[in-house]
């Protein structure tokens, strides 16, 4: 072990991928001493750990006051099964709970669920063809209803029916069926061997709702559900006044189904604002108790840490900000649509352009100077779980060799300085969405190529813009009408297959899907097809994970995208905030009803 | 000596003969005595002189990235200090300086000739067409300007990008918009002024002397309606060197990486407690920009009201 790897080491636990204790033990295993190996956490910044009170065991229900949070994206509404985007998910979550959720190893946590699925206790089938789930008994709905097995199967024919139309309907509409066995018991079968089980009823797309109360907006009346907005969960809190895009309020459940929860006798969720200012409210004037998806530069949380008030919590996540190439002409209009797949991208179709730009990207200076704490570089685009990263990539920023690619090339410099083949320039547009951070890396992306004679024009779209669904709106990141952008995407369960299937041919996004289907860079490879289609099936976690590495290879090799940031999950909590055991695979409240405050 | 002073008073008369004194060297009087007025005359002329002359003397580039000088203070290599990335902050205000400076000043213009045009028909011609221009007036005053920004932008964006480059395009866009939509206050203006004026004995003067229309307008009544309208334009540039930040802030003006004054104040408005100076100094810069403008058009108003009389 050398300097570079513990400073690897370091680096990973002052992310939060590594924790402490783990970090000391491997120390300790080359033969350094303990207390050695905490001097250089200390000095690396990294925080002392907590002594390590006993696990909190509240005696009794309530009794912790208001919970304050801030989620400056604030959710517009509140049945799970429409949830477009984490605000969402995220505001459903206070009322609503699935099966299962994901604890930050992505571990599959049983929540409604008596016990974990697996091969061992004879629920999970071994050729992969159903599951079977045990609820939990004794827990009612807010309304007083019980939860039966009625409400899980009743959960499947609500989001596979085409005419419902929710957004996780990807999730449920493939199952061959959900079969209710006695009260508590469902099966769920699949139409071919399924690896990937863990994802109906699981996590955020497995918000459960009451068949009593749905039943009659099953179908094209889905919107009209006066629930949609005034939730009936099984969750640790009951609703009390909601206003979309502003305030959503939550009293506790005095018949939670988990004994002594919650702690606290209410919930707040305020919206509204940015990042920054959320920060603000919960590190430096303590207005507010947690603080969500803090994408603000790290010197300002660092700075805002020290008031003394909060600390900045960050946990590992599958997260990635990427550049995205485009391999269609955003230019030129064919059958009204700009990108359109029929077009090919006049000077990005060249590989040598794509290599080039790969080493223009500083992600060094990227990560150091603008994320700090929150990320580190990659080469990959699939980063995690573990299993699913790629050891065969690298990558490098070098100016020079950029220039060398293009000379070779046959790209020449012309007299402003800006190269061009065949009357062809190399002239690029580069959107974002507004975000401090994202125009700075922007600013460094276009004074690297620049030194190679790559001219890039900025473009930045405000957020809620740019990442709305709006199929009449061009500047929306699914339409992707330049020629390269920038964004954050991840896999929302520790599994790799709905984050690959980006890149298969019958996701590309186009006009006839109102850019709603998910292959946002139009590439297509015959081999990523097939890998990604084998891998839904194979049973072989070994076998299936090398699958989805070749494909994330596929996809770095070609440079259809560039990673320059694998992103750690970042909020803001008040220093006396505990146990909200933050994942990068579920919702931030996953646990909510385990917070409290010390 | 009755003669003397008869003499002194003959040639007194004899040079005022020589020399009348017009509305505008009366105005230009008026105004020199307007003591703020001055000083704002005189912060804009620095201001203006330093952006158009700045950058060919302080040749730093505006967008050298350099991370190891981010955030300093004022010092002598960087004299307004860095942001965040180590840029110059002297040379991207310069730069900036021009835009914002151009936006104001174009965008007036603008402003200024579509709002006399139609102030001045209306109140020329009078009847159903002075009905209709009103209407189509108080129809703009009453469109909701933001949306209306938003709808423009992303309509003709992308066509004038491609005809005229993007900093050229958007440049284009961003005064056609603001002053498009800036110029009905002065058409209510200028009206009201047509209305009073073409009946005054002047006027009717000239037209019993069988003045065409076209020449009692321009060359007796417009000289006449400029005061207000003058001052109306001073602070329309203020405005729009404000609407055009406002445009920047909501990512619809110019490319985020071009230094308008506005684009500087909001990227540095996260820092604001450990870098104040990078938001303090494009800050002043539009405080002192809008405030000098704002009190020449003071200083103008009191100038060009002949009725108000020259205080010794």
């Amino acid at each position: 072990m050398d300097e570079r790897d513990i400073r690897g080491l370091l680096n990973d636990v002052t992310s939060g991928r590594l924790s402490r204790r783990a970090f000391v033990q491997t120390m300790v295993a080359v033969g350094l001493t303990a207390p050695m190996a905490a001097q250089m956490l200390a000095s690396a910044g990294v925080a002392h750990a907590q002594p390590k009170a006993p696990a909190f065991t509240p005696t009794r229900r309530g009794g912790g006051g208001p919970l304050r949070v801030l989620w400056w994206q604030a959710p517009t509404l509140l049945n799970p099964h429409f949830a477009t985007g984490t605000k969402d998910q995220d505001g459903s979550r206070i009322f609503y709970e699935p099966l299962a959720a994901f604890d930050p190893d992505g571990n599959v946590i049983p929540i409604l669920a008596e016990r974990t699925p697996s091969l061992e206790n004879g629920d999970l089938a071994r050729d992969g063809l159903s599951v079977t789930w045990r609820l939990k008994k004794g827990v009612t709905w807010h309304d007083g209803k019980p939860f039966t097995a009625d409400d899980v199967v009743f959960n499947w024919e609500y989001a596979a029916d085409p005419a419902t139309a929710t957004v996780s309907v990807g999730s449920y509409r493939d199952l061959d069926r959900v079969e209710k066995v006695d009260s508590h018991t469902v099966k769920v079968v699949f139409k071919k061997p399924t690896p990937f089980w863990y994802d109906a009823f699981c996590g955020n797309r497995g918000q459960l709702i009451p068949k009593h109360v749905f039943e009659p907006y099953k179908g094209a009346k889905s919107r009209e559900a006066p629930a949609n907005v005034k939730p009936v969960g099984t969750g640790g809190y009951r609703f009390v006044d909601f206003k979309p895009g502003d305030t959503l309020r939550a009293e506790i459940n005095p018949n939670y189904h988990v004994p002594n929860r919650p702690f606290f006798d209410a919930v707040e969720m305020k919206g509204g604002g940015d990042a920054a200012s959320a920060a603000r409210a919960v590190l430096q004037t303590g207005e507010y108790d947690y603080a969500w998806n803090m994408q603000v530069e790290d010197e300002i949380l660092r700075r805002l840490e020290q008031a003394g008030k909060g600390r900045v919590e960050i946990w590992s996540t599958g997260a990635c900000e990427h550049i995205q190439v485009n391999f269609t002409d955003p230019w030129k209009e064919v059958d009204g649509e700009r990108s359109s797949a029929k077009t090919t991208h006049p000077t990005l179709s060249d590989p040598a352009v794509r290599q080039a730009l790969n080493l223009l990207v500083d992600r060094a200076s990227v990560q150091e100077q603008i994320y700090g704490r929150q990320g580190q570089t990659t080469a990959n685009y699939l980063n995690a779980p573990s299993r699913f990263r790629s050891p065969n990539t690298k990558w490098e920023f070098n100016v020079d060799k950029a220039n060398q690619t293009l000379d070779q090339a046959g790209w020449k410099r012309g007299a402003d300085g800006i190269r061009a083949k065949d009357g062809k320039r190399l002239k690029f547009v580069y959107q974002t969405s507004i975000n401090a951070p994202r125009q700075k890396t922007q600013a460094i992306v276009k004074q690297a190529c620049a030194k190679a004679g790559i001219d890039i024009e900025i473009k930045s779209v405000v957020a809620s813009v740019y990442f709305s669904s709006d199929p009449a709106n061009p500047d929306t990141y699914s339409h992707f009408y330049t020629d390269l952008q920038m964004y954050t995407n991840g896999p929302g369960a520790p599994d790799a297959q709905l984050y690959m299937e980006q890149f298969t041919t019958w996701q590309v996004a186009s006009k006839d899907n109102k850019w709603a289907s998910r292959n946002i860079t139009r590439y297509r490879n015959e081999e990523c097809d097939r890998l990604w289609k084998s891998a839904t099936t194979e049973m072989d976690p070994v076998k299936r994970a090398a699958m989805f590495i070749r494909i994330n290879d596929i996809l770095i090799q070609n440079v259809v995208v560039i990673p320059v940031l694998w992103r750690s999950g970042v909020g803001a909590a008040t220093a006396k905030l505990r146990g909200m055991d933050l994942t990068g695979w579920d919702s931030t409240l996953w646990h909510l009803p385990y917070w409290h405050k010390a | 000596m009755s003669t003397v002073s008869e003499s002194k008073a003959l040639h007194a008369l004899h040079r005022s003969h020589e020399a009348p004194i017009s509305l505008w060297r009366d105005a230009g009087r008026r105004f020199r005595r307007h003591r703020l007025a001055m000083v704002g005359v005189a912060i804009l002329g620095v201001m203006v002189v330093a952006v158009l002359a700045g950058p060919f003397f302080y040749r730093v580039p505006i967008n050298e990235i350099d991370f190891k000088d981010k955030l300093k203070g004022p010092s002598r290599a960087h004299p307004l200090g860095t942001d965040d990335l180590g840029q110059d902050l002297l040379a991207r205000m310069l730069y900036g300086g021009r835009i914002s400076m151009a936006v104001g000043v174009t965008s007036m213009l603008i402003a200024i000739s579509i709002g006399t045009l139609i102030g001045a028909t209306a109140g020329y011609v009078g009847g159903p067409t002075d009905h209709t221009l009103m209407r189509v007036t108080d129809l703009f005053l009453s469109l909701p300007g933001l949306p209306l920004l938003l709808l423009i932008v992303y309509l003709f964006r992308d066509s004038l990008k491609t005809w005229v480059g993007p900093e050229m395009g958007v440049f284009l866009l961003v005064v056609a918009v603001i002053g498009g939509l800036r110029w009905m206050p002065v058409a209510r203006l200028v009206r009201a002024q047509f209305l009073s004026l073409r009946e005054k004995e002047f006027v009717e003067a000239a037209r019993g002397l069988g003045a065409p229309p076209l020449r009692q307008v321009v060359r007796h009544i417009l000289p006449n309606a400029m005061g207000p309208v003058l001052v109306a334009g001073t602070i329309d540039v203020a405005a729009a060197i404000i609407a055009e930040s406002s445009l920047s802030f909501l990512g619809l003006g110019f490319p985020p990486d071009i230094p308008t004054w506005g684009r500087i104040l909001f990227d540095a408005k996260d820092n604001l407690d450990f870098a104040p100076h990078w938001a303090l100094f494009p800050g002043a810069a539009i405080f002192l920009t809008v405030l000098s403008i704002n009190y020449i058009g003071d200083g103008l108003r009191d100038a060009l009201d002949p009725r108000k009389v020259l205080q010794k």
